[in-house]
């Protein structure tokens, strides 16, 4: 390449806007024939995908998962990379960079891309121990590791990222409380009446919210810690951290200190070019028209338009400014905003709320025509009524039309929208862009990704290209290993449980044999639970498709020794039971004796060779608690004892575990009864939860959980006896045991089938299969027999199964 | 490292240590040979090999874990290892130790110095 022709190219700033300004720019000089690339970046980091930040603190991703462009990434585009050293001046006259580390980086033409820092308000006690901000990679780590020693945390801010953060803060353990100033939360997308259905929703999910809550003080104890939060009202909140999420301010002083014009950020025109002809600023840093923006997608277009400029390849077209229209997950609630957000006292507002769904919409028409709408809960109608909002387009006269979408017919509007129409905002692709990837061939919305990138920001337009696919390819793979049941076999369970049937599989070996494409452990063990549930007596067990765990019926610990963990049935005792608990505690030399979170008790540190003699000198039923199968029923007191007790939980408690006992599933399934809404067995977050009522019915719940994921159950039904109960527990078992992918927990199983369509199946009989599931779960029930009786009884199931190290002596040496 | 009484230019001899019956198809056992721990497997193939029943990553008990194809795979965190040449399947992690083994009429033979010295 002739250097002499290439001019440097300086950006300064390695976040969403520089990096994704260098590949604009790329797309439109491939051969790099215009530019000599230099990153700067700050952060130690190639470039990585902030908006999904949140899922690092929550743990649903990795730092890789949500990594764009890898540090390879730039050396492989002929950039160079300068990161982990921040600029700390730029000089207009000379036409440099100046690093803190002393380096100064020639350009001809300079790019600042430098984003935006967390505005920290200025009170005492922003300086303590376990104070947060959340914006970088390194925020989200340090978060995550205190959050695990939290009790109580506090975020200051119910915004957007103020939310985001709580959430993530609840996968950590601590109570989490979030403080706004506003009256209610989200004050920038949404108005009061959708704030305070959005507050119940979050409420729900177990984070507190306080709005017109002015922080003046965070308190520590007498060392550097955090002890809480004092307001201005002059009351108090007590919490051992806080993240501070209370908005952002613009990183522009360099460039005002280097002498370009900046107001509430770089000032930029519609070309993005700042008051110096060689220098640009885009993303959050730069200020168009009077706005800055604070999302990807604007910025997506700003990016798009400088490129075009600097390299004369017009693809985009001059920057006109973006309107601002955003479309969020936050909490697991869709929010849409866009446009307007108060009504002016002339316009006309439609407003639909359904409280007890969590949904609220609103528009506001000026003139006839949209001029903003809010929608919380339901998202649907949201590109309809964007387009409705850019276009200007008169409004249907039945405005209800607006509010729930076109009928459903999803795919052949979508077939019909136009190829520039964006789907995926995070990622700025539009719709010819992902027709081009399904008609070459990429048709599982995974792989669409893998090509475009849409769908791999927030996620929400997943649905769409999905619809897209069916659209165009005529059938959507779903991403088909999503589907298959275990991952060697690419069948997905109706499928494959018919193929077995069909060929008559008895094994797992057989089945491996047959039809899987390759080896894993995995699939293994999956299989055995099918074809236990296909065979049931006729099934051939064969051991080495169980894990450890199976195969000695305890959980494997760190040092190779077992946990035994007896049934205890709905968590109540007896003198006798603890007694003999006691006894082989002793008798064993029981490193530790534990009462476990699922009522009952765990003897750890058992020696693999130890086991059946711990198990027969129990005499107790095996809990179970080591596999994917029922685990227990917690119940509370009840009307037994307890003065606000309606109804015999403990009872029912012990009735269903003696009835599910031995019940193996696709994942683990644990049962909860309490006895009245007090809720002290915590049923609402368990995969089947009963709660008593007053009057003597049962209310029963599906899908909670209150593990790695928190979810309150969705209620199936009521009931109204024990007898009812369990009829209903056991047709949900079933159903869940015939449909649910293997390690599909009910908390994914619910929501993936729907409560509607549970209910019509398992209350309303609509599918007719009522019957059936009723008969099948009572023969597996018959089948099902105690694996510490089974596996000592007649002996060892195969060679060494309770033996340990068998020693070998060398022989002696010459 | 399990050959400290052992240099590796002098490998000690092959020891008899059990009979292929005594080995569960398609699983793993565990034999302390002198001063290695070995977890010896047998796949449904009737493939047999050795490598140490120490997991380099945490020291899971290799010999407690299932089998994946020619695999053997650590009971504590599913890290993988190869039959032959000890290698994991998870970057960064060292290869296991992997030990001389044969079939004589029946009889499981293995020599304690492992083939692939760790690195
Ligand atoms: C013993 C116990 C902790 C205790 O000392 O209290 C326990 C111990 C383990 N839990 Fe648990 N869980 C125990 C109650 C719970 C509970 C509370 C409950 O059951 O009410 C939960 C949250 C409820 C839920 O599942 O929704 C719980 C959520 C988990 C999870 C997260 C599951 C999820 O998908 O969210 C895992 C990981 C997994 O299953 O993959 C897990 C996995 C484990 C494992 C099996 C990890 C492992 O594979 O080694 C731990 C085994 C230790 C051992 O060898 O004993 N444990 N675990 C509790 C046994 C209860 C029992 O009597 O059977
Ligand atoms: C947790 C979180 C969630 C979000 N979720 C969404 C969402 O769902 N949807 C949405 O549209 N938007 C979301 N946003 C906003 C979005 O991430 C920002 O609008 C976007 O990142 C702005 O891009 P930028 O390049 O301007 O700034 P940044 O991405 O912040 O990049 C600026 C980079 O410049 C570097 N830098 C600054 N000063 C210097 C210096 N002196 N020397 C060297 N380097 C420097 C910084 O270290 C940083 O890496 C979210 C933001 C956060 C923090
Ligand atoms: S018992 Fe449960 S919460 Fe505790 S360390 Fe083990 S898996 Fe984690
Ligand atoms: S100890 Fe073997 S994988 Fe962790």
């Amino acid at each position: 390449m002739d250097d002499v022709n290439r001019q440097k190219l300086v950006i300064l700033g390695n976040g969403m806007a520089g990096a994704r300004v260098a590949e604009e720019i790329l797309k439109r000089d491939p051969a790099g024939a215009l530019f000599d690339i230099t990153v700067i970046g700050a952060e130690p980091h190639g470039n990585y995908n902030r908006i999904l930040l949140s899922n690092i603190l929550n743990g649903s991703q990795t730092e890789e998962e949500i990594t764009m462009n890898p540090i390879g990434w730039y050396a492989a585009n002929g950039i160079q990379l300068l990161i982990g050293t921040p600029a700390i001046g730029i000089n207009l006259a000379k036409r440099r960079v100046m690093l803190l580390d002393g380096r100064q980086i020639p350009y001809d033409k300079l790019i600042v891309a430098t984003g935006s820092r967390p505005f920290v308000p200025p009170i005492p006690g922003i300086d303590l121990y376990g104070v947060y901000t959340f914006r970088t990679l390194e925020d989200c780590k340090s978060i995550a590791r205190f959050a695990r020693q939290s009790g109580v945390a506090a975020v200051i801010g119910g915004g957007l990222l103020g939310l985001e953060a709580a959430k993530g803060l609840l996968t950590h353990g601590p109570a989490v409380h979030v403080v706004e100033m506003a009256p209610h939360l989200m004050a920038v997308q949404v108005d009061s009446a959708g704030g305070t259905i959005l507050g119940r929703t979050v409420a729900g999910l177990g984070v507190t919210a306080h709005c017109n809550k002015a922080t003046v003080e965070i308190l520590s104890d007498e060392g550097s810690r955090v002890r809480g939060l004092k307001f201005k009202d002059g009351s108090e909140l007590a919490c051992d951290m806080v993240v501070i999420s209370a908005g952002i301010r613009p990183n522009a002083e360099l460039a005002k200190e280097a002498g370009l014009v900046v107001e509430r950020a770089i000032v930029v025109d519609d070309h993005l070019k700042t008051s110096d002809p060689r220098v640009y600023a885009v993303g959050e840093c730069a200020q168009h028209a009077g706005k800055v923006y604070g999302l990807v997608a604007p910025i997506w277009d700003q990016c798009a338009a400088l490129a075009d400029h600097i390299t004369g390849v017009k693809v985009a077209g001059a920057y006109s400014g973006s309107l601002i229209a955003t479309k969020l997950k936050v909490m697991g609630v869709n929010v849409g905003s866009m446009g307007e957000r108060d009504a002016q006292p002339m316009d006309e507002v439609v407003r639909y709320e359904e409280a007890e769904r969590g949904i609220y919409k609103k528009l506001i028409i000026r003139d006839g025509r949209l001029a903003g709408a809010i929608l919380v809960g339901d998202t649907e109608a949201y590109d309809e009524l964007l387009g409705k909002l850019r276009s200007g387009a008169a409004l249907p006269a039945r405005r209800a039309e607006l509010l729930f979408g076109a009928a459903p017919a999803a795919d052949f509007s979508l077939a019909g929208l136009p190829d520039d129409k964006q789907v995926c905002d995070c990622n700025g692709v539009c719709k010819g862009k992902i027709v081009e990837a399904i008609q070459a061939g990429k048709t599982t919305v995974h792989s669409v990704g893998k090509a475009t990138r849409a769908g791999t920001g927030c996620g929400s337009c997943r649905k769409m290209i999905a619809g897209l696919i069916e659209a165009v390819a005529g059938e959507l793979k779903a991403d088909p290993a999503e589907a298959y049941y275990v991952p060697a076999i690419p069948m997905d369970k109706p499928a494959l449980a018919a193929e077995v049937k069909k060929r008559g599989l008895r094994a797992v070996s057989a089945v491996m044999e047959a039809l899987a494409t390759r080896e894993d452990e995995k699939s293994k063990m999956g299989l055995a639970i099918l074809l236990r549930s296909i065979w049931g007596r006729e099934y051939i067990d064969e051991r080495d498709c169980r894990f450890v765990n199976d195969r000695l019926h305890g959980n494997i610990q760190k040092d190779g020794t077992f946990s035994v963990i007896p049934r205890i049935y709905g968590g109540v005792t007896t003198a006798d039971e603890l007694m003999k608990i006691a006894t082989v505690a002793r008798k064993y030399n029981v490193p530790t004796v534990k009462l476990t979170g699922g009522q009952r008790i765990d003897l750890l540190g058992i020696k693999k060779e130890d086991l059946p003699a711990v198990w027969s000198d129990l005499g107790m039923t095996c809990g179970y608690a080591y596999t994917k199968a029922f685990r227990t029923c917690k119940t509370c007191v009840g009307s037994d004892w307890c003065r606000f007790g309606t109804n015999d939980s403990t009872a029912l408690g012990i009735a269903i575990e003696k009835k599910f006992q031995g019940l193996e599933t696709p994942a683990k399934v644990k049962m909860a009864v309490s006895g009245c809404p007090r809720n002290c067995a915590e049923a609402t977050t368990k995969d089947v939860g009963i709660i008593a009522t007053e009057g003597g019915e049962w209310e029963l719940f599906v899908g909670g959980a209150c593990g790695v994921s928190v979810r309150k159950g969705d209620v199936l039904c009521r009931v109204k006896s024990q007898d009812e109960a369990i009829r209903m527990v056991a047709r949900f078992m079933q159903y869940y045991q015939e449909h649910a992918r293997y390690l599909e927990r009910t908390y994914d199983f619910v929501p993936r089938i729907g409560l509607e369509r549970l209910r019509a199946i398992l209350i309303e009989d609509a599918e007719g299969l009522c019957a059936g599931l009723d008969e099948r779960v009572h023969a597996s029930l018959e089948a099902a027999v105690d694996p510490w009786v089974e596996d000592t009884r007649a002996g060892a199931k195969y060679p060494g199964q309770f033996e340990g190290l068998r020693r070998v002596a060398l022989p002696v040496l010459a | 490292m399990p050959s400290i009484h052992m240099t590796p230019a002098a490998p000690a001899e092959f020891v008899a240590v059990c009979d292929v019956e005594e080995l569960p198809i398609g699983l793993g056992r565990a034999f302390q040979v002198g001063p290695a721990a070995i977890a010896i497997f047998r796949t449904r193939r009737d493939h047999v090999f050795a490598i140490d029943n120490r997991c380099p990553h945490k020291g899971g008990p290799m010999a407690e874990g299932m089998l994946a194809g020619d695999q053997a795979v650590c009971p504590l965190h599913s890290f993988r290892f190869e039959s032959a040449s000890g290698r994991c399947d998870q970057e960064g992690m060292c290869p296991i130790a992997v030990y001389p083994l044969e079939i004589r009429d029946g009889q499981v033979f293995v020599n304690p110095t492992p083939l692939n010295e760790r690195r």
